[in-house]
C-alpha cells in the first residue's frame, strides 16, 4: 500500500479546487470550550412545531416512497402561490418549478444545465463560498466582479459590464447577500436587467434570504419587467423558515431551462426527501406568522448588534437583510484571517474572515447575529476588550 | 391608547424580557437612550406596562408546597352590573390569581393558589360557594405545569448548530 498514489484517482479539476476557508475555522473553533460562535450561517430557531408535526404525521401515515422527480405537485402548487403572493411572479407548477435538495443543489443544477465548457459566469463578490467551485465543476469559468464596503456593497452595473466577454453566459447574484447582508435596490435590479437583455445573459438569482429583509419592501429579480424569461429564481426553506437541516429548496425558471435542470435532477437525485417535502408544504400553508415573528426577532438583534459594533469601533453598514453583519477591520492593520484567528484564540469569539467570500471581502469579518441577545452582548464585550488591547 | 411603531416595539421587547437593559432596548428600536427611557416611563404611567414580574418555577424550591386549581363558576348576573360585581368580589381575595369571564358552559374561570388541597377546598366551600350570585362550582386541580404564559418550564435550549458554517 502506497497512500501517496491514491491522489492520482482524484480528478484534476477537483484536486485543483481550493478547500473552503471556512473549514479551517471550523476545525479551530470546534476544539475549543466556551466559544461564542458568530460564525454560524443558519438561524438559531428550531423549525416551527407545526412543520415538524406535519412531517412526523407524514411518516406515521407511511408517506415514505419517492415523489415525482420535480417534487410533490401539491408542494409545487403551494410554491407557485407563495411566489405570486410574496414576489408577484408567476410560474406554472407543472413545468416551471422544481423542488431541490436545498438551494445549493438548485444552483448546481442551474449551472450544469446552462454551461458549455469555457462559458463564463460572473460572480458578484463578496459571495457565498459555493458559487465559484460549482461553476468550475459545471465546466464553466467564474469571473469575479467586486463590490466594496465603501458604499455598503452595492452593485455597480457599469463595472459589471466591463467584465463581460463574448463567452459570458450568466450572472449570479445573491440578495439579500451572504456575507454582506446587502439587499439590491430596484434601481440596481433594473440596471442589471437592461444589461442582461442587451447582452442576452441569464441571471441566476439566489434569493434564499428574501424572507429576511428589515427595512424596505423586497423586489425579486424575476419581477423586473422582461426578466422572467432570463432569470433562474432560486430559493428555499432553510433561512426564512428555519429549516436548514431539512435540505429543501426550489428553483423556478422558464420551461426549457427548468426541464433541463429536471433532466439532471432525475438522474442525480431522483427527488428531494419526501418527509421534508411534507414539512415544507405545511410551512407554506401556515408558516407566515412564525416567519414574521422570527423576522422581528432578527431585526431587533440586527439593530442592537450593528450599532454596538459601530460604537466599539468596528465600522459597519446597516445590512438590509439576512442575519449577517460585515464590519470593516481594516484599521486594525490585520488581515481578516489574522483578526479572526486572534479573536478566536484570545477572546473565544468565532467570526468568519471576509477573505473566504472573495477578494473584496478582505478587510471585513462576517458576524452572524442569529444568536441570543445574551450571547451577542457577551460577544460585543469580548470584541471591545480585544480591540482595546490591539 | 394608540401606540406608535416604536412604542409597540418597546412593549413587545419588554414583554419577552422585562430586564432588557435600557441601552440595548434603545439600540434595538433605534432611538437615543433618553428618548427610549421617556417612552418606557410614558407606557408605565399609562399602565400599558402594568408591572414587571418574574416567572418562578416553584417546583425547584425545596420545601415549597403549593397547589393551583382552576374553578369553573356559574353565577347569576345582576341587573345593571352584569358579571362585574361578582367577579370583583372574587378577585379581591388575594389567593385568587386570575379571574376570566368565559363563553360556554360556565361564566367565570377562577384560578386560585393555595398551600394545600384542603386550603383550596376550604376557600371554595366557605368563601366562593357562599356568595349570593354563585350557583355552582367545579374545581380542577393542576397536576403539573408544562407551559405557562408562553414559557415552557423545562426548555432544552442548547444550541445544536455546528460552530462555523457557510
Amino acid at each position: 500500500m502506497k497512500p501517496q498514489t491514491r491522489n492520482t484517482y482524484v480528478s484534476k479539476t477537483v484536486a485543483a479546487l481550493k478547500p473552503s476557508g471556512i473549514r479551517r475555522f471550523f476545525d479551530l473553533a470546534s476544539g475549543m470550550e466556551g466559544v461564542i460562535s458568530l460564525g454560524v450561517g443558519e438561524p438559531d430557531f428550531v423549525t416551527s412545531w407545526s412543520v415538524r408535526e406535519a412531517s412526523i404525521l407524514s411518516l406515521e401515515q407511511g408517506y415514505t416512497s419517492y415523489t415525482p422527480n420535480a417534487g410533490l405537485l401539491e408542494l409545487r402548487q403551494e410554491i407557485a402561490a407563495y411566489l405570486r403572493r410574496k414576489f408577484h411572479v408567476d410560474y406554472r407548477p407543472e413545468t416551471e418549478i422544481l423542488v431541490t435538495v436545498g438551494a445549493s443543489q438548485a444552483i448546481d443544477l442551474a449551472l450544469r444545465a446552462i454551461l458549455d465548457p469555457g462559458d463564463e459566469v460572473i460572480v458578484v463578490e463578496p459571495s457565498f463560498v459555493a458559487y465559484e467551485p460549482l461553476v468550475v465543476l459545471a465546466g464553466g469559468t467564474p469571473v469575479a466582479v467586486q463590490t466594496t464596503g465603501a458604499d455598503g456593497f452595492q452593485l455597480h452595473v457599469a463595472q459589471l459590464e466591463q467584465a463581460l466577454t463574448a463567452r459570458t453566459k450568466a450572472i449570479i447574484i445573491c440578495s439579500p447577500n451572504n456575507p454582506t447582508g446587502t439587499v439590491l435596490r430596484p434601481a440596481e435590479l433594473e440596471a442589471l436587467a437592461r444589461l442582461a437583455k442587451e447582452h442576452d445573459l441569464l441571471v441566476i438569482a439566489d434569493e434564499i434570504y428574501a424572507e429576511l429583509t428589515y427595512d424596505d419592501g423586497y423586489m425579486s429579480m424575476a419581477a423586473v419587467s422582461g426578466m422572467r424569461e432570463r432569470t433562474i429564481l432560486i430559493s428555499g426553506f432553510s433561512k426564512g423558515f428555519a429549516m436548514t437541516g431539512w435540505r429543501l429548496g426550489f428553483a423556478a425558471a422558464p420551461e426549457d431551462i427548468l426541464q433541463a435542470m429536471l433532466k439532471i435532477h432525475q438522474y442525480a437525485i431522483m427527488c428531494a426527501p419526501t418527509m421534508a417535502q411534507y414539512g415544507a408544504l405545511e410551512a407554506l400553508r401556515s408558516g407566515e406568522r412564525d416567519v414574521a415573528e422570527m423576522r422581528s426577532s432578527y431585526r431587533r438583534r440586527r439593530n442592537y448588534f450593528v450599532s454596538s459594533l459601530n460604537e466599539i469601533g468596528l465600522p459597519c453598514h446597516m445590512p438590509g437583510g439576512a442575519f449577517y453583519a460585515f464590519p470593516s477591520i481594516r484599521h486594525t492593520g490585520m488581515t481578516s484571517e489574522q483578526f479572526a484567528e486572534r479573536l478566536l484564540i484570545e477572546e473565544k469569539v468565532a467570526v468568519v474572515p471576509g477573505s473566504v467570500f472573495g477578494q473584496s471581502g478582505e478587510g471585513h469579518v462576517r458576524c452572524s447575529y442569529a444568536s441570543s441577545l445574551e450571547q451577542l452582548q457577551e460577544a460585543v464585550k469580548r470584541i471591545k476588550r480585544f480591540l482595546a488591547r490591539l | 391608547m394608540k401606540l406608535s411603531e416604536k412604542e409597540l416595539e418597546i412593549v413587545k421587547i419588554l414583554e419577552k424580557d422585562a430586564r432588557t437593559p435600557l441601552d440595548m432596548l434603545a439600540k434595538m428600536v433605534g432611538l437615543p437612550v433618553a428618548e427610549t427611557e421617556a417612552l418606557v416611563k410614558k407606557l408605565e404611567e399609562a399602565k400599558v406596562i402594568v408591572q414587571y414580574t418574574a416567572l418562578v418555577d416553584w417546583r425547584k424550591v425545596d420545601g415549597h408546597e403549593g397547589v393551583t386549581a382552576m374553578i369553573d363558576v356559574k353565577v347569576t348576573p345582576k341587573r345593571g352590573v352584569g358579571f362585574d360585581e361578582v367577579a370583583e368580589r372574587i378577585y379581591r381575595f388575594p389567593e385568587v390569581t386570575s379571574v376570566y369571564l368565559m363563553s360556554g358552559a360556565y361564566d367565570l374561570s377562577v384560578v386560585i393558589e393555595g398551600r394545600s388541597m384542603s386550603e383550596i377546598a376550604q376557600f371554595v366551600s366557605e368563601k366562593l360557594s357562599t356568595l349570593d350570585s354563585v350557583i355552582s362550582t367545579t374545581t380542577h386541580f393542576i397536576l403539573k405545569k408544562y407551559k405557562h404564559d408562553g414559557i415552557v418550564f423545562d426548555q432544552g435550549d442548547q444550541d445544536r448548530r455546528i460552530v462555523v458554517s457557510p
